[in-house]
C-alpha cells in the first residue's frame, strides 16, 4: 500500500514536471535554445490566473484563458525583443540573454505583486477519489494534470507531424537555411513555437499552483529546472519523451525520498540521471545522432 | 584566435593589465581614496576572475558548456577551510597556512573534476550540459549531510548524522555543520592573495592554452573528428581541461570562503554557476582578458546600482540582456562599427579582424 | 566586436571607480529612506543601517523587518527628542552580498546596526560589526553563530537553541504529544539549528521521536513522503521548526492524505493566517511559540498594525515587530546611556555595549526584555493556538 501511494505522489509530481517540460521541449526541438525564462513564464501564467479567479472572481475556465493569453503575447514578445535578434549569434549568447530574461521576470514580479506569497486556489477544486476504505487518496487535480499531459503530448505530436505549420517547424528545426528556400517563413514559424510554448506554461503554470498552491515569484524557477532535467532525460525534443522523463523524474524523487533518505532526495534523482545519460547519451527517447564527416 | 596569433605579445598585456589594475587599486586603498564598498569586494572580484578563467578554460578553450562549475569551488571552499582550520596549530604563520589551504582545496577540487570528467566528457552538448548541472547539485547535497569535527585524535567525518555522533573529545571543534555549513572562519584572504592567485591562474591557463596540449584541446573544440584522426588522444585533451579549469576553481573557492567568517553549501548552486557562466559568455567565449573584465565589471555593476533600490535587480537585468544585444546583434554591431569608425582614428583598428569569432 | 564591448566596459569601471571612490562623502546626503517629517540637519540624527532580503526568495522577511523599523523611526522622529536616519541595503539573503552591503552602509556613514535579518548574512555582517566596532541589534537573525564571541552584537529574537529546547520542554509540560514526528528543512540554518535542541531537549525530557524527515529548498513542494512516514509511525504531533510557507504546504497536504495530527511551529509559522487566500481552517489548532501577534488588542500592537496595513497594505508579522522594536530599544539605550549623533560608532559601540545588559525593555514582541552580556535576549516565548482563524493564548 505505501508502493501505490508513493507511486500516486510520484505520478502527481511527474505529471507537473512533464507539463512544463513539454514546454521546454518544444521550444529546444526548433529554435535549438534552452529557454531558462520558462520557468518564469509559468510564474506568470499562475500570476495572472491567480488574479483573475481570486480578485476579480472570474470562473476558473476564464482564468487559465486569460493566463495562456497573457503568457502568449509575453512569449511572443520576449522572443521578438530578446531572442530574434540573436538569431545568427552562439547559442551560449541566447543561453545568458535567457537568464536575463528570467532575471528580469522574476524581479518585476517583485515590484508588480510584492514577494509575500499567495495561495493559489485550485481551478479544479481540492476534492479527493478515495480507495481501499480511504487507505488510498488520489486528488483530482493528478487525475486532471496527467490527463491534460497526454491530450497536450498527443496534440503537439499530432501538431508537428501532420499541419502544415508543424511541417514548417520541423523543417526549420533540421535547417533554418534550406527552409526558407522552400518559402517557409523561418521568423514566423518560431515566433508561433514561442507562442505554443508559452501558452503551455500558462497551462502548466496553472496546474503547478493547483497542486502545490504556493505562488511566489520564484515559484516556477526549480520547477523549471527540474523540468529542464526531465526534458533532457526523456531526450530533449522529443515529446513523449519530455513527457515520460517527467514522470519518470516524479517517480524517482518520491521514490528516493520514501525508499532511501529523504536528506539525499536530490542528489538521488540527479545521480539516476546522470546514470541515464551515461548509458543512453541522448536520453530515453532521443534520436542519436551519428556525427558525419 | 587571438591567443595563438600574437600569443606573447598578447600575454604580456594581459599580465601587464593585471598587475596595472592591482598596482592602482593598492595605491588608492594606501592613499584612502577607496571606498569601504569598493574594499570588500576586492577579494570575491579577484576569486570570480579566478572562476571566470578557470571556467572559460573548459567552456571556451574546450568547447564544452559546464553549468555545475561552482559544485568545485564548493569543493575547494570546504577543504581549504577544514584544513586552514586544522592547520591552525601546525602552521602558524598565515599566509603560509593560506597557501597550504588553498592548495589542498585545488587538489580536492582537482580531484573532484578528475572523477567527474571521466564519465561525463563522454557526453556532447546540452547533455554534458545538465550532466555538470546535476553533479553541481550534487555535490551541495551531499556537502549538506556533511559533518566534519576536529579534535586532538585528528579529523572526524560524519555522513548524514549531526555533529553532536561526532564524538569529539574535549576541545575539539565542529568544522562543517551540515547544512549550517562553517562559520567563525577568521577571515585571512587579502587582496594580495587574491592578486597572485589570479597571476598564478593566468600563468597556468595561458601557458596551457599556447602549449602543445592547448592545440591539441582547441583542436577537439574546432573538429573533434579531424583531430581524433590526426592522433589527438580525445579523453586526455578533455580531463586536462577539465581537471585543470576545476582545481583552478578550487582555489578561488577557498580564497572566497576565507574572506566571509561563514559559508554554506547552498550558496554554491546552481545560480553561481550560472553567474560564473555570464562572465565567461560576456567576456567573450576563449577570451582570458575578456573573462577579468566581464567578472570585475559584472561583480561591481550590482552594488552600483544600489542607488536604485527596489528596481536595482531589474535594472541589472536589462542591461544584462541589452549587453548580449550590444555585443551579438547584427543591426546594433553595425551601429557600433560605423560610430566607432567615425570616432576613432583608423589606425587603433587594424589587425583585429581574426578575433572576431573566438 | 570584443573591442567595442571592451571599450565600453572599461568605460563603465571608470564610471564604477570614481563613484566608488566619491562614495563616502556623496552618499551622505542619500535616498534617506526615513528621515521623518522633520526638516532636521542630518548631523542631528543616528545613521541607523541594517541589511536583509528586500528581492529574491526570502525577500518577505527583509521587506517586514525593514517597514516594521522604518514605522518606528517615524514615530520616533515624529515625537521630537532622538532623531534616526534609516537605511535598509538588500543583501539578498547571501553572506557575501550582506557584507557588500553592509560596507555600503559604512560608506553612507552608519553609526549604529540592525545586523542582518536573517541567519547566515547575520553572521557574516556581525563579524564585519565586530571588528569594526559598530554596534548591532538584529531583528531576526536568530543562529547561535550570529553572536557567538562577539561582544556588540545583540539579538531582539530568540536564539535558534532557545526556540527548540523551550518546545520541546512545553510539549512535554502541557504533555501536547507523546509520538513525534519532526520535518525540517536541511539546508537551512535556522530550521537546522532548533531541530538540533530540539532533538537533544527530547531525548533529555524522553519525549519520544518517532519519525525524523527532511526536505530542502530545491523540494519543497511535495510532503507525502514526509507526512506518511510520520503517519505510518504513529506521531501524534508534528513539530515544525520552519517558516510558515512550507508548513501551509504540510497542513494542506496531510488534510488531503486524511491525517490530522497536531501541529507546533516555531516563529517562522507566525505569518501563516496573513497570507493571501490562505484557508485559514487548515491551521486550525496549530501550536506555535511565538513573541509576536497581531490580533493582540494592547493599544500599542493595535496601533502599530493599523499603521503598517495603511502603509504597506499587508499584516504585519514577527519580523516587522522585531524590526519596530530594535528601533525602539535602540532609542531607550540611547536615551540611557546619553549618547549623541554627533559621536562616533565606535564611542557609541561601547556605551552601548556597557548599558544594553542593564536595560530592560517594553516592546511588541515581549514586556520586561532583558539581554545577557552575551548578546542573547531573554523573554519569554508566548505559546499561541489557532482557533477560528485568531490566535490564542495557550497559557
Amino acid at each position: 500500500m505505501t508502493f501505490l501511494s508513493f507511486l500516486i505522489s510520484g505520478l502527481s509530481l511527474g505529471s507537473v514536471y512533464a507539463i512544463i517540460a513539454l514546454g521546454y521541449t518544444m521550444v529546444y526541438g526548433i529554435a535549438k535554445m534552452l529557454n531558462f525564462a520558462h520557468g518564469d513564464v509559468i510564474m506568470v501564467g499562475a500570476y495572472v490566473c491567480f488574479f483573475a479567479t481570486t480578485r476579480w472572481d472570474l470562473p476558473p475556465t476564464v482564468g487559465v484563458l486569460l493566463a495562456m493569453v497573457v503568457c502568449t503575447v509575453l512569449g511572443v514578445l520576449i522572443e521578438r525583443l530578446a531572442y530574434k535578434p540573436l538569431r545568427s549569434a552562439s547559442s551560449l549568447a541566447v543561453i545568458i540573454t535567457a537568464i536575463g530574461v528570467s532575471y528580469f521576470l522574476q524581479n518585476a514580479a517583485q515590484l508588480l505583486w510584492t514577494s509575500n506569497p499567495k495561495v493559489f486556489t485550485s481551478v479544479v477544486g481540492n476534492s479527493l477519489i478515495k480507495l481501499f476504505d480511504g487507505r488510498l487518496t488520489i486528488s483530482v487535480i493528478a487525475i486532471i494534470t496527467i490527463t491534460a499531459c497526454i491530450v497536450i503530448m498527443a496534440a503537439l505530436t499530432w501538431f508537428t507531424g501532420k499541419t502544415k505549420m508543424g511541417k514548417a517547424m520541423r523543417a526549420c528545426s533540421e535547417d533554418k537555411g534550406a527552409a526558407q528556400l522552400m518559402g517557409i517563413d523561418v521568423n514566423f514559424t518560431i515566433s508561433v513555437t514561442f507562442a505554443i510554448g508559452s501558452a503551455l506554461a500558462a497551462i502548466a503554470g496553472v496546474l503547478l499552483c493547483s497542486a502545490y498552491p504556493t505562488l511566489m515569484p520564484t515559484t516556477g524557477a526549480m520547477p523549471g529546472i527540474k523540468a529542464f532535467t526531465a526534458a533532457v532525460f526523456g531526450g530533449i525534443g522529443s515529446i513523449p519523451g519530455a513527457m515520460i522523463g517527467g514522470l519518470l523524474l516524479g517517480i524517482i524523487e518520491i521514490f528516493g525520498k520514501g525508499y532511501i533518505s529523504t536528506q539525499l532526495s536530490d542528489a538521488i534523482v540527479f545521480a539516476v540521471l546522470i546514470i541515464t545519460l551515461l548509458v543512453k547519451p541522448a536520453g530515453l527517447l532521443g534520436k542519436q545522432t551519428t556525427e558525419k564527416v | 584566435m587571438k591567443i595563438m596569433g600574437k600569443a606573447s605579445r598578447s600575454k604580456v598585456i594581459t599580465y601587464g593589465f593585471v598587475i596595472a589594475a592591482f598596482v592602482i587599486v593598492q595605491l588608492l586603498k594606501s592613499s584612502g581614496n577607496i571606498s569601504s564598498s569598493l574594499q570588500g569586494q576586492l577579494v570575491p572580484i579577484c576569486a570570480y576572475v579566478v572562476m571566470a578563467i578557470s571556467l572559460n578554460l573548459t567552456v571556451g578553450v574546450l568547447g564544452e558548456l559546464s553549468l555545475g562549475h561552482a559544485g568545485f569551488m564548493s569543493v575547494g571552499a570546504f577543504t581549504g577551510v577544514v584544513a586552514c582550520i586544522s592547520l591552525e596549530s601546525i602552521i602558524p604563520f598565515t599566509i603560509l597556512r593560506m597557501t597550504v589551504s588553498i592548495i589542498i582545496g585545488a587538489f580536492s577540487a582537482g580531484v573532484a573534476g578528475t572523477l567527474i570528467g571521466i564519465p561525463v566528457l563522454r557526453l556532447e552538448g546540452d547533455y554534458l550540459a545538465i550532466v555538470t548541472l546535476a553533479f553541481g547539485e550534487i555535490i551541495k547535497n551531499i556537502t549538506n549531510c556533511l559533518y566534519v569535527g576536529v579534535d586532538k585524535a585528528g579529523l572526524h567525518v560524519n555522513f548524514l548524522t549531526d555533529a553532536t555522533s561526532l564524538n569529539l573529545s574535549e576541545g575539539g571543534r565542529v568544522i562543517i555543520d551540515g547544512p549550517m555549513g562553517i562559520s567563525g572562519i577568521t577571515k585571512l584572504s587579502t587582496f594580495t592573495m587574491g592578486f597572485a592567485l589570479i597571476m598564478v591562474t593566468l600563468f597556468i591557463v595561458l601557458n596551457l592554452i599556447d602549449s602543445r596540449s592547448g592545440r591539441a584541446i582547441m583542436a577537439l573544440r574546432d573538429n573533434r573528428i579531424a583531430a581524433e584522426s590526426v592522433g589527438i588522444h580525445v579523453t586526455k585533451y578533455k580531463l586536462m581541461a577539465f581537471a585543470t579549469s576545476a582545481a583552478l576553481a578550487g582555489a578561488a573557492g577557498t580564497l572566497y570562503a576565507m574572506n566571509y567568517s561563514t559559508i554554506i553549501a547552498s550558496k554554491f548552486g546552481f545560480n553561481t554557476s550560472i553567474l560564473i557562466l555570464v562572465f565567461v559568455v560576456l567576456g567573450g567565449l576563449g577570451n582570458i582578458r575578456g573573462s577579468i573584465i566581464a567578472a570585475t565589471v559584472l561583480t561591481i555593476l550590482p552594488e552600483m546600482l544600489r542607488q536604485f533600490n527596489n528596481y536595482r535587480m531589474v535594472i541589472y537585468a536589462i542591461v544584462l540582456i541589452l549587453i548580449m544585444l550590444a555585443t551579438n546583434d547584427d543591426n546594433l554591431k553595425g551601429f557600433l562599427s560605423n560610430l566607432r569608425n567615425r570616432l576613432l582614428p583608423s589606425n587603433l583598428r587594424k589587425g583585429k579582424k581574426g578575433a572576431e569569432n573566438g | 566586436m570584443k573591442k567595442i564591448f571592451c571599450v565600453f566596459i572599461s568605460f563603465v569601471l571608470i564610471i564604477g571607480l570614481m563613484s566608488g571612490c566619491g562614495g563616502s562623502d556623496s552618499a551622505s546626503s542619500g535616498d534617506g529612506n526615513a528621515t521623518g517629517k522633520n526638516e532636521e540637519p542630518v548631523a542631528v540624527a543616528f545613521k541607523l543601517g541594517g541589511t536583509g532580503p528586500l528581492t529574491g526568495g526570502a525577500a518577505i522577511y527583509g521587506n517586514a523587518a525593514k517597514n516594521g523599523a522604518q514605522i518606528a523611526v517615524e514615530e520616533i522622529n515624529a515625537q521630537g527628542g532622538i532623531q534616526f536616519e534609516l537605511k535598509y541595503e538588500d543583501d539578498e539573503h547571501d553572506a557575501e552580498k550582506a557584507v557588500n552591503a553592509y560596507n555600503k552602509l559604512k560608506d553612507w556613514g552608519i553609526q549604529i546596526s540592525l545586523g542582518s535579518v536573517t541567519s547566515t548574512p547575520g553572521v557574516a555582517t556581525s563579524a564585519e560589526t565586530f571588528s569594526d566596532r559598530i554596534f548591532a541589534l538584529t531583528p531576526s537573525a536568530s543562529a547561535t553563530a550570529v553572536i557567538e564571541g562577539k561582544d556588540n552584537v545583540y539579538q531582539m529574537c530568540f536564539a535558534d537553541p532557545n526556540q527548540g529546547s523551550a518546545s520541546a520542554q512545553y510539549i512535554v509540560d502541557k504533555k501536547l504529544g507523546t509520538k513525534i514526528a519532526v520535518i525540517y528543512k536541511n539546508d537551512d540554518v535556522y530550521s537546522k539549528g532548533i531541530y538540533n535542541t530540539f532533538a537533544s531537549k527530547a531525548k533529555e525530557l524522553n519525549l519520544e521521536i518517532v519519525s525524523t524527515t527532511t526536505f530542502t529548498e530545491d523540494s519543497q513542494t511535495d510532503f507525502s513522503v514526509q507526512l506518511a512516514n510520520a503517519k505510518s509511525n504513529g506521531a501524534d504531533l508534528i513539530f515544525l521548526p520552519m517558516y510558515y510557507t512550507p508548513a501551509s504546504l504540510i497542513l494542506q497536504q496531510a488534510k488531503s492524505i486524511g491525517y490530522a495530527p497536531k501541529y507546533f511551529g516555531v516563529d517562522g509559522m507566525d505569518g501563516i493566517l496573513t497570507l493571501e487566500n490562505f484557508d485559514t481552517s487548515l491551521a486550525e489548532g496549530v501550536m506555535l511559540l511565538t513573541p509576536f501577534n497581531a490580533d493582540s488588542t494592547d493599544e500599542r500592537t493595535v496601533s502599530f498594525v493599523k499603521k503598517y496595513k495603511e502603509l504597506f497594505n499587508e499584516t504585519p508579522n514577527q519580523f516587522a515587530a522585531d524590526g519596530y522594536d530594535c528601533v525602539y530599544a535602540y532609542k531607550e539605550a540611547l536615551e540611557t546611556a546619553g549618547c549623541t549623533p554627533d559621536m562616533s560608532a565606535a564611542e557609541i559601540c561601547e556605551k552601548m555595549v556597557e548599558i544594553f545588559p542593564d536595560i530592560t525593555f517594553d516592546g511588541l514582541t515581549g514586556e520586561g526584555v532583558t539581554w545577557a552580556a552575551t548578546g542573547e535576549v531573554s523573554k519569554s516565548p508566548k505559546g499561541m493556538v489557532i482557533e477560528n482563524g485568531a490566535y490564542v493564548g495557550m497559557d
